[in-house]
């Protein structure tokens, strides 16, 4: 690999540490959001308030029906009006203040901490949908900080999972080179050939009906990451390859080093960089699949939220014409894209620039 | 000279319509009592799929039987407005007294669509074939009561005496659809063996011929199929008009609803037939701007239900749902979970209050059999407790429901992926079995998987899905009720009746089909009613109103709630505006 010139490196990294902060913190934020969404959400995921099917957000006021000004936001209690629940009216005559720390739907955070108090809601019989509510009445701002749980985790975890299987085989196979490197290299062509999609269907189909949608959807997690770890694997090989040549290693193996010394204590810190632009790059194309599976109904099940599921509801004509917030869940994955492939961006410069 | 001359110029002119009116006259045309309308013009119907077949014999998917009866027509039609019976092929029928000999005269000088005439013999060959065990026709077992088949024999060229082997309480009604087949194009074919191969979608049109209001005038593979009309049809107007008035009648490909709502909205097509109430409401208003019409035909025979699997035979091959029956065979465990079940939610959230909630199979639709006494179960929570306390159900201190032995109760609810309406209901189940203390798993997987696990492999907990009636009449409930029905989904296989209430269903069943006093037979489909409610195999949930739209400018359009909703009356739309499109 040729190294850029020093002029040039430094421009570029200096240019883009602003980004990369900015990235991380991003990220760090939402990742804590959604983690403890069950204090930040008004609602339990699962409420269903079915007198509110496909409410519209609700409408925070600071000017009440009299025209008077009130320094403490406040909602007005909503019914449907007419038979066919597509419309909405406020009723002037019931307000509700929005308060903070209210009691409401019990939540666990982390399976750690459990607790009844939000960090803001409304009293009965107002309701405070800050995006509008589902087919079923549930409040679509709780469900996007819960679906965000399913959709990051997924993302994350089959990232993981596919960069260690990556690792590993991609070390072994350009560490010892050979057959086992033909084997390996040939393996891992296959499973990127392998049309993951269909696969995918196929192992939903074969799940037993008893194990809980969650367990399901792990299931299906992992299998997106086993498919995933053909290139990262021959990212890896391809950087053990040329510095299993280098002098220091050359020397080390001079010593008496082991193979699986080297590979331990020289090479594999090499990948690191690689492995952590890999992990940067492949989260989001991970999230990306679950919110598409999910999209085609063969991700998480109901009644538990994700991006992608919630997104689905919007593939039906009706909710595309007559409810915009609906399609919220579909904004949701960019900003969280954009700065993991800020973060992928700013790491590949920095390796780089060190190499 | 000149008088004669003219004398003869004016017979000359007339002749042709001299000619006609004797053609008329030697024809037993049909009447129509509805509006008159104007001809000409063309109609584009919207459909899921295209037909498998233009071959009545072995049709037997929604999409072929709305074509074939297009193009073919039965001796005796049930009127999908009235759900009453009617003339059709037949001019006149009498019925024995003991309700076993039904006596048709035919319609003389009748045609089929190529021109050639019609009489007893096609209807002869045509029961033959549908009768035939080695054709394997979908109309055979109708014509089978108790086994039987029933007996056809040719009096004169234009009477045929039909001998049921007992007495039939639907009598006239399952002549509807039975297609007469005109035996000059089909009998060699059938003596050859190859009947059911016959007219498939790549038969050249001029090769397939009926008695329908239209004839095939073109197939495009995939994407639309055109008929064209009849010239033949037997049917006028009370203005002395032949029918059809429609020059032509295209079945397009549409594959989903949502596409199907688009393409009507953009004028592709001019009639959409179910709806879902979702589309209905977004299409709504939408109404005078495009110039359609929508219309709400109340309650159908759809029926959606959720259901237990009580088949035996999962015993040590399927050992967790075995353990699971213990808890779905207990009557009163069903009965909690019916009055722990929201039907107003689903009337509401899922069909926005355009549907029935359920007490039983039959809709308030259906109201000829309609048990109006049964109540429609209200949710109650407390008394679903009270029922699964009495079964020995006890809930833990998270509000877990436990069984005797102390078990967790939970089960996986299959749903078949495609159906939203169903995904929907499932989920709100779900919810209200929560409260109290079932943990169920709504599980959407493929239609065709879904059956699967239904019928051949029994390996699912509970279902939610739904059946349309194909009649308002009780006989075609026989295959579902009867324990060794074909169709008796919940327990499919029973050589005798695993239940006593199942026992009393089967006698009842038996004994409205030979029961031909209307009274005497809807006091016994009553009671099969009652025993429904109580027993619930199934879990009645929910009936659809009947929604489709047309454009405004439709004459003649009735919708109707047995299938085909929009079109059975086919030969009778006409667009008002004579350049209608």
């Amino acid at each position: 690999m040729k190294s850029p010139t020093p002029a040039f490196s430094g421009l570029r990294s200096t240019d883009s540490v602003p980004r990369f902060t900015w990235a991380i913190w991003f990220l760090l934020a939402i990742h804590a959001m959604v983690a403890v969404a069950g204090f930040i959400a008004p609602y339990n995921f699962e409420t269903q308030d079915r007198e509110h099917p496909y409410a519209p957000p609700t409408r925070l006021h600071f000017v009440d029906c009299s025209g008077k000004i009130h320094f403490h936001p406040f909602v007005y209690v909503t019914k449907a009006a007419g038979n066919d629940l597509n419309d909405y009216q406020q009723d002037c005559a019931q307000t509700a203040g929005i308060e903070f720390l209210p009691h409401g739907d019990g939540y666990t955070i982390l399976g750690m901490f459990s607790s009844t108090r939000h960090l803001f809601g409304v009293r009965a019989p107002a309701n405070l949908f800050l995006m509008g509510t589902d087919g079923f009445g549930r409040d679509q701002f709780s469900r996007l900080l819960y679906g965000g749980q399913v959709s990051l985790f997924a993302g994350f975890v089959a990232a993981a999972f596919s960069v260690i299987v990556g690792l590993l085989l991609g070390g072994i196979a350009g560490m010892y080179g050979g057959k086992i490197d033909d084997a390996a290299m040939r393996f891992a062509e296959f499973f990127i050939a392998v049309p993951w999609f269909y696969l995918l269907i196929a192992v939903r189909a074969f799940l037993p009906l008893q194990i809980s949608p969650i367990t399901a959807f792990l299931l299906v997690v992992s299998v997106i990451g086993m498919v995933g770890w053909g290139r990262p694997a021959r990212l890896v090989r391809g950087v053990i390859l040329s510095a299993r040549e280098r002098n220091f290693v050359l020397a080390a193996r001079g010593f008496g080093a082991s193979n699986a010394y080297l590979l331990r204590r020289h090479l594999m810190p090499l990948t690191f960089r690689v492995l952590l632009t890999q992990m940067a790059v492949l989260i989001p194309q991970f999230i990306l699949a679950e919110v598409i599976l999910s999209f085609l109904g063969l991700g998480i099940g109901e009644p538990f939220p994700s991006w992608g599921n919630m997104l689905a509801q919007a593939q039906q004509y009706h909710v595309l014409v007559s409810y915009w917030w609906m399609l919220l869940p579909g904004l949701a994955p960019i900003p969280v894209f954009l700065a993991y492939h800020s973060l992928a961006e700013t790491l590949q410069e920095r390796i780089k620039s060190n190499i | 000279m000149r008088l004669n001359r003219i004398l003869f110029w004016w017979v000359a002119a007339l002749l042709p319509f001299l000619a006609g009116s004797q053609a008329i006259a030697q024809e037993d045309l049909l009447r129509t009592t509805s509006e008159p309308g104007n001809r000409g013009g063309k109609l584009v119907i919207a459909q899921r799929s295209e037909p498998r077949t233009f071959n009545p014999v072995v049709a037997n998917d929604q999409n072929s039987y709305g074509v074939n009866a297009r193009l073919q027509a039965d001796l005796i039609h049930i009127n999908r407005a009235t759900q009453k019976t009617e003339l059709a092929l037949a001019k006149s029928w009498t019925v024995s007294k003991d309700g076993t000999q039904f006596t048709l005269k035919l319609r003389r000088g009748v045609r089929f669509s190529d021109g050639q005439p019609f009489d007893a013999d096609d209807v002869l060959f045509s029961f033959k074939v549908y009768l035939d065990e080695r054709v394997h026709s979908s109309q055979r077992d109708l014509l089978l009561i108790s086994g039987k088949p029933l007996k056809v024999e040719k009096l004169d060229a234009y009477t045929v005496r039909f001998t049921f082997p007992s007495p039939y309480a639907p009598a006239e009604r399952v002549f509807d659809g039975l297609a007469i087949l005109p035996r000059h194009l089909l009998e060699k074919d059938y003596q050859a063996g190859k009947i059911a191969q016959e007219w498939t979608l790549t038969t050249p049109p001029a090769q397939i011929a009926g008695l329908g209001a239209f004839r095939l005038k073109q197939v495009i593979p995939g994407d639309r199929i055109v008929l064209e009309r009849n010239p033949y049809y037997w049917k006028i107007d009370s203005k002395g008009q032949r029918l059809p008035y429609l020059d032509e009648l295209t079945f397009v490909v549409v594959p989903t609803q949502d596409a199907q709502v688009i393409r009507f909205q953009a004028g592709d097509s001019q009639i959409i037939s179910s709806l879902s109430a979702d589309n209905y409401a977004a299409l709504e208003a939408e109404q005078k701007a495009r110039h359609f019409k929508l219309y709400d035909a109340g309650p159908g025979l759809e029926y959606n239900f959720l259901m237990f699997n009580l088949n035996d035979d999962v015993e040590g091959r399927l050992p967790e749902i075995a353990r699971k029956q213990k808890w779905f065979r207990d009557v009163r465990f069903r009965q909690a979970i019916s009055a722990a079940i929201d039907r107003a939610g689903i009337v509401r959230l899922v069909y926005r209050n355009r549907a029935a909630a359920l007490a039983t199979h039959v809709s308030p639709g259906n109201k000829a059999w309609f048990n109006s006494s049964v109540p429609i179960p209200v949710r109650s929570l407390p008394h679903a407790r009270e029922l699964l306390k009495a079964a020995g159900f006890s809930w833990n201190a998270e509000n877990m429901l436990l069984d005797s032995s102390g078990q967790p109760v939970e089960f996986s609810i299959v749903v078949s992926s495609s159906n939203s309406q169903r995904n929907q209901i499932a989920t709100l189940v779900q919810a209200d079995l929560k409260a109290i203390g079932i943990s169920a798993h709504v599980v959407p997987i493929e239609g065709r998987s879904a059956s699967d696990r239904l019928l051949n492999t029994h390996d699912y907990e509970a279902i939610v899905m739904g059946l349309v009636s194909g009649d308002a009449d009780p006989a075609p409930d026989l295959n579902i009720l009867m324990s060794n029905g074909q169709s008796h989904f919940w327990h499919l296989g029973e050589k005798t009746p695993a239940t006593p209430w199942e026992a009393e269903l089967d006698q009842l069943m038996q004994k409205q089909l030979v029961t031909l006093n209307y009274q005497q037979r809807k006091k016994i489909y009553d009671r099969v009613q009652e025993i429904l409610a109580q027993q619930l195999p199934m879990i009645y949930l929910a009936s659809p109103n009947i929604l489709v739209g047309a454009q405004e400018n439709l004459g003649n359009f009735h919708p109707a709630i047995i299938e085909q909703y929009t079109f059975w009356n086919a030969e009778e739309l006409f667009w008002l505006t004579p350049a209608g499109k």
